[in-house]
């Protein structure tokens, strides 16, 4: 990757544009806006040509990784290879070109991809229906709650106030939570790195409105007293929520819904190959058991009984989450990959994925703590190099330092520093489109960087090497912030 | 080794206090400002807000991490600290120099629940 | 074998090996028998390209393709193909959130482009690097009001917003407890005297206004700024960020906080999603805004760069205390408007802006021409405007849906409500006029 240090407003000179635009329909006339409603400056935009755009958006995406640069081992984050078709298919204009307020009865292709979508969420999760309006994964957490709530509300239930929220949990579990005005209750975790059963027992009671949990947890566990947790919160009243951020080992294997839980959400683009888009947009589909169909947000598709599709607002509804249905363009993307996949493949995503990790994590255990040492699920956790070649006078390698010089060798880093149980953690999530090859690569370097360490652990200090910057000085940036072009030129 | 300077009152939660007559200042020990590294940004409460024993007050921020300030005593904002808003760096350069809070008293016997520095020394071990 | 499941039978047997397992089974012992899935999954048989290709080309049969005359928050505006083009660049789009950035410069440096140009567009000094849609940047705007002044729990909102952003603001409020009043309108637009009224119970954490409403109407925002603050309260305005190039800007309002939707900034309709919400703020508010934000520093050898900064306020770090619970947003649609926005400038947006209201202008005197119409309002107006149709609204729209014209939106039984973009030709702009002349009333 070569360094590049423009912005857009570089190229910006008086006059230039990048557009045309089709001829005047109308003569303007009398179309002024009064003098007190007017802007007074024009906005700061920058003014360049077609070619500059091009150019510069070109030279900024080649300072960029991403899954078709390479192998992405984000843990959490199931970074699986997004397919090109899926692309082809969400840019057809006889869906891209559909306002959002066209009459239902003439967008019934629309509503066919989300009914279809729900129905085949349903038979991967074993829960029942399925909204599709959260935008992305902590959208779809707060919608589950809300639906949470909502279903106690409606039985007239209203002091069910706390959500439990076990230690190893996502950060955005309990902000979540939050969000929705739950008091959150944190739940340990014991030495297998699992719910502790009898920490639980005394947080139950009138006031729970449930539980968030994701099996496997963020240490690639697999919860195995699920069954005594779920009958311990129904019988308190509660209701489960599956934090569906980890469903990628469980796809053709285990169905949430055969676990006890009531609620769900999933990641269309973490488990069903959606691009992640430098940070969205993402898909966030909730999916409820049958008792909660009348709580789920609206718009929902229905079916009518003559078999056109119709847009309804159930009875108890948790309300309105998105403007929308959502983002109908990462919706259809993630029906693509399903009807590739399909009833005949589906068997083999998840037992894959869990495949990879555990291979990557017996390979390497050998030069990074690995404080779990059972089998794992679709990702891992190591707390850390064995050997950080630590001596007098010299600090050792951090998983930071691991993260960094893993750039150099063309692979993106783990996820460090999460989840908070382990000091050093280094999360690592392979995916199952990941070959044999890839995996072994990885896993060569990664002892290449251990023995580094253990000689000299400067080199993995002096890390990245190879990229267009290195270590960047965060505490300068977030002490004297210097958020747009405003505070760059005033600097 | 965390400096524990003597003569203050600590909290568990890593603040101290020192007591003037009716009033005391409030800050974080170096213990604390080790664990959270360089200090971006402290948010305090406003003069004559009045802070409870056992509540957070405001927060403190790294890049990386953020932790609440727990009010180790109650009372109400005689001064804040503003030296902080532009160099929070402070806090990591002389954490018992630089205090956050002024607070004028609101029951002295609270101070009892607080440890010495022989006590708040053993406790970080 | 799959074309995305690249292991060979040789490969899982040598890989169980080394795991020391026998069979992919195997690696689920741990998992309760009972719930090991031994089901059909009731999905379609898996399919070629080209048969998917086939089998979506079929359903989109199965949508109306009509000339697009609806807004309501939602626009047909012209989206020129350098975007489409390199927001498909790979790079950009396979990546996730740039949490190593050393290798993600690219994203950094248009988020950083993003907030620079939401920035000059709304006038305020911060911006978040995107929400997921208007509404719900609406509803964390409320959020962020009720965050902003401790001990209020009531927060004003225009009767003519979207009803969609009134929507999820309403549910969003619902489960965090802050009481959602509206401020009842006059002739059109947001009452200044209702405002005043209910700014006196001194519960007020905030006021949400739009700078375009519900009807089309351009607001007059003269005085709300300062009676919201007096009251000790946030002033947001709700804006199409398209229309900030010729109307007055939130900064100029007096707002401290501006959030909209960026769909009108060249974002294909795709049934409402994906588009993004913006969200800026006055400096004073920044550690209270929620979402990514991106900062300028530089590296260890002094070469500028990008990174995620004052992530202290976010969720993965503060967790229940966080501002917001976002993580994922929109961000590949920032680049889409990032390059929107440079390839437009200030003055193609004034163009946009100046076409769209000509032509609206031009189908609002000629419907009013036809007798069958009146105005709801005076008031000044630029690509949406509402009328009151003499006969029944959803006959009419019914009517002209069957000869592929989108109508507009009813909003009432006898109001509809056009918006007119640069896109529409006039030719389609006189037929929509001649299939309402034809209708029977």
């Amino acid at each position: 990757m070569r360094y590049y240090d423009h912005l857009i407003f570089d190229y910006s000179k008086p006059g230039r544009k990048g557009y045309t635009l089709p001829k005047a329909a109308a003569p303007a006339t009398s179309t002024a806006v009064p003098e007190g409603l007017r802007r007074s400056s024009a906005p700061a935009l920058p003014e360049v040509s077609e070619v500059d755009v091009v150019r510069h958006y070109t030279n900024l995406s080649q300072m960029n990784f991403g899954v078709d640069t390479g192998f992405y081992p984000l843990g959490s984050c199931t970074m699986k290879y997004n397919p090109k078709i899926n692309e082809e298919i969400a840019a057809l204009p006889a869906f891209a070109a559909i306002h959002p307020l066209q009459p239902v009865a003439t967008v019934q292709g629309v509503q066919a991809v989300y009914r279809g979508m729900e129905q085949m969420l349903s038979a991967i999760t074993g829960m029942s229906y399925f909204t599709l309006n959260p935008c992305a994964g902590a959208h779809g957490e707060l919608t589950g709650l809300m639906i949470m709530r909502a279903y106690h509300r409606s039985r007239g239930d209203m002091g069910r106030t706390k959500v439990i929220v076990p230690d190893s949990a996502h950060g955005t579990n309990p902000a979540s939570a939050a969000v929705c005005g739950l008091d959150v209750v944190v739940v340990k975790s014991n030495a297998d790195g699992l719910v502790d059963v009898e920490d639980l027992k005394p947080l139950l009671g009138p006031d729970l409105a449930g539980i968030m949990m994701t099996n496997p947890n963020t240490l690639g566990l697999f919860e195995r007293d699920i069954k005594q947790i779920a009958a311990l919160v129904h019988e308190a009243g509660g209701l489960l929520y599956y934090d569906g951020a980890n469903m990628n080992p469980l796809i053709g294997k285990v169905r949430p819904g055969d676990m006890g839980f009531d609620i769900m959400h999933l990641n269309l683009h973490k488990s069903f190959s959606t691009p992640h888009g430098g940070g969205g947009p993402g898909s966030g589909p909730v999916g409820v058991a049958a008792f909660l169909k009348d709580c789920l947000p609206y718009p929902h598709t229905d079916v009518q009984p003559h078999g056109d599709l119709s847009l309804v607002t159930p009875a108890k509804t948790a309300g309105r989450v998105s403007a929308h249905m959502g983002n109908f363009g990462v919706i259809l993307r993630a029906y693509a990959w399903l009807l590739t996949i399909g009833r005949q493949h589906v068997r083999e995503v998840g037992p894959i994925a869990t495949l990879n990790a555990n291979y990557v994590k017996e390979l390497l255990r050998d030069a990074y703590k690995l404080p779990i040492p059972s089998v794992c699920k679709h990702e891992f956790v190591f707390d850390g190099l064995i050997n950080d070649g630590s001596r007098e006078g010299k600090e050792g390698a951090t998983t930071l330092d691991v993260a960094k010089r893993l750039l150099d060798f063309g692979f993106h880093a783990p996820t460090i520093y999460f989840p908070l149980l382990f000091h050093q953690a280094l999360m690592i999530e392979p995916t199952e489109t990941e070959s044999k090859e890839t995996l072994d690569a990885f896993i060569s370097i990664m002892h290449r960087i251990a023995a580094e360490a253990a000689e000299d652990p400067d080199i993995l200090h002096a890390a990245p090497h190879a990229c267009p910057i290195s270590r960047p000085d965060d505490t300068t940036a977030a002490k004297h912030p210097v958020i747009n072009w405003n505070d760059l030129q005033a600097e | 080794m965390a400096k524990v300077e003597t003569g203050l009152k600590y909290a568990e939660t890593h603040e101290w206090v020192k007591v003037e007559g009716e009033f005391a200042f409030i800050g974080i020990s170096d213990y604390a400002q080790h664990e959270l590294g360089d200090v971006v940004y402290v948010d305090l409460p406003a003069e004559g807000e009045y802070i409870t024993k056992g509540e957070d007050f405001g927060a403190v921020e790294s890049t990386k991490a953020a932790s609440d300030l727990i009010a180790p005593v109650s009372g109400t904002v005689e001064e804040v600290n503003t030296a902080l808003d532009d160099t929070p760096e402070l806090l990591n350069e002389d954490p018992y120099t630089n205090w956050m809070l002024k607070v004028k008293l609101a029951d002295a016997a609270e101070l009892d629940s607080l440890m010495d520095a022989a006590a708040y020394e053993a406790f970080c071990g | 074998m799959h074309p995305y499941i690249p292991h060979t039978p040789d490969d899982i047997r040598k890989m169980l090996d080394t795991v020391g397992m026998k069979s992919l089974d195997d690696l689920y012992a741990d998992v309760p028998q009972e719930y090991i899935y031994k089901g059909d999954y009731d999905l379609p048989d898996a399919m070629s390209e080209d048969e998917i290709r086939r089998f979506f080309e079929d359903l989109a049969t199965r949508n109306v393709k009509m000339t697009c005359f609806a807004g309501q928050g939602w626009y047909d505006h012209c989206t020129p193909s350098v975007i489409p083009y390199l927001t498909q660049r790979s790079e950009f789009l396979t990546a996730y959130t740039p949490y190593q950035p050393e290798i993600s410069q690219g994203t950094l440096r248009y988020i950083f482009e993003f907030q620079s140009m939401v920035c000059a567009l709304t006038g305020l000094e911060v911006s978040n690097a995107s929400m997921y849609d208007g509404p719900t940047a609406a509803a964390e705007a409320v959020r962020m009001a009720v965050a902003s002044t401790r001990k209020k729990d009531v927060v004003l909102i225009a009767s003519t917003l979207l009803p969609q952003v009134k929507e999820v603001v309403r549910t969003y409020a619902s489960y965090s407890g802050t009481v959602i009043e509206e401020i009842a309108e006059a002739e059109g637009q947001t009452s200044f005297e209702a405002l005043a009224a209910a700014l006196a119970s001194g519960r007020v954490a905030g006021v949400m206004v739009p700078n375009v409403n519900r009807y089309g109407i351009i607001e007059d925002h003269t005085g709300f700024a300062d009676a919201v603050h007096a009251a000790g309260a946030l002033f947001i305005e709700y804006c199409d960020p398209s229309t900030l190039a010729v109307l007055k800007s939130p900064a100029e309002w007096g707002a401290d906080v501006a959030v909209g939707d960026g769909q009108s900034l060249g974002i294909p309709l795709c049934y409402g999603g994906p588009t993004l919400g913006f969200m800026a703020c006055k400096k004073d508010y920044l550690r209270k805004l929620p979402g990514r934000i991106v900062g300028a520093t530089t590296d260890r050898d002094g070469k500028r760069c990008f990174v995620l900064t004052l992530q202290a306020r976010e969720q993965h770090i503060r967790r229940d205390k966080a501002t917001s619970n976002i993580c994922s947003n929109q961000s590949l649609m920032a680049l889409w408007v990032t390059i929107y926005l440079s390839l437009l400038g200030p003055k193609g947006l004034v163009d946009v802006n100046e076409r769209s209201s000509a032509s609206a202008h031009y189908l609002c005197d000629q419907l009013l021409a036809t007798g069958r119409f009146t105005p709801v309002s005076d008031k000044p107006f630029l690509k949406e405007f509402a009328l009151d149709y003499k006969g029944d609204a959803h006959a009419l729209h019914k009517a002209l849906a069957d000869k592929g014209i989108l109508a507009g939106v009813v909003i009432g039984d006898h109001r509809i409500c056009f918006a007119v973009t640069e896109k529409r030709t006039r030719e389609e702009i006189d037929c929509l006029i001649k299939a309402i002349k034809k209708a029977a009333l």
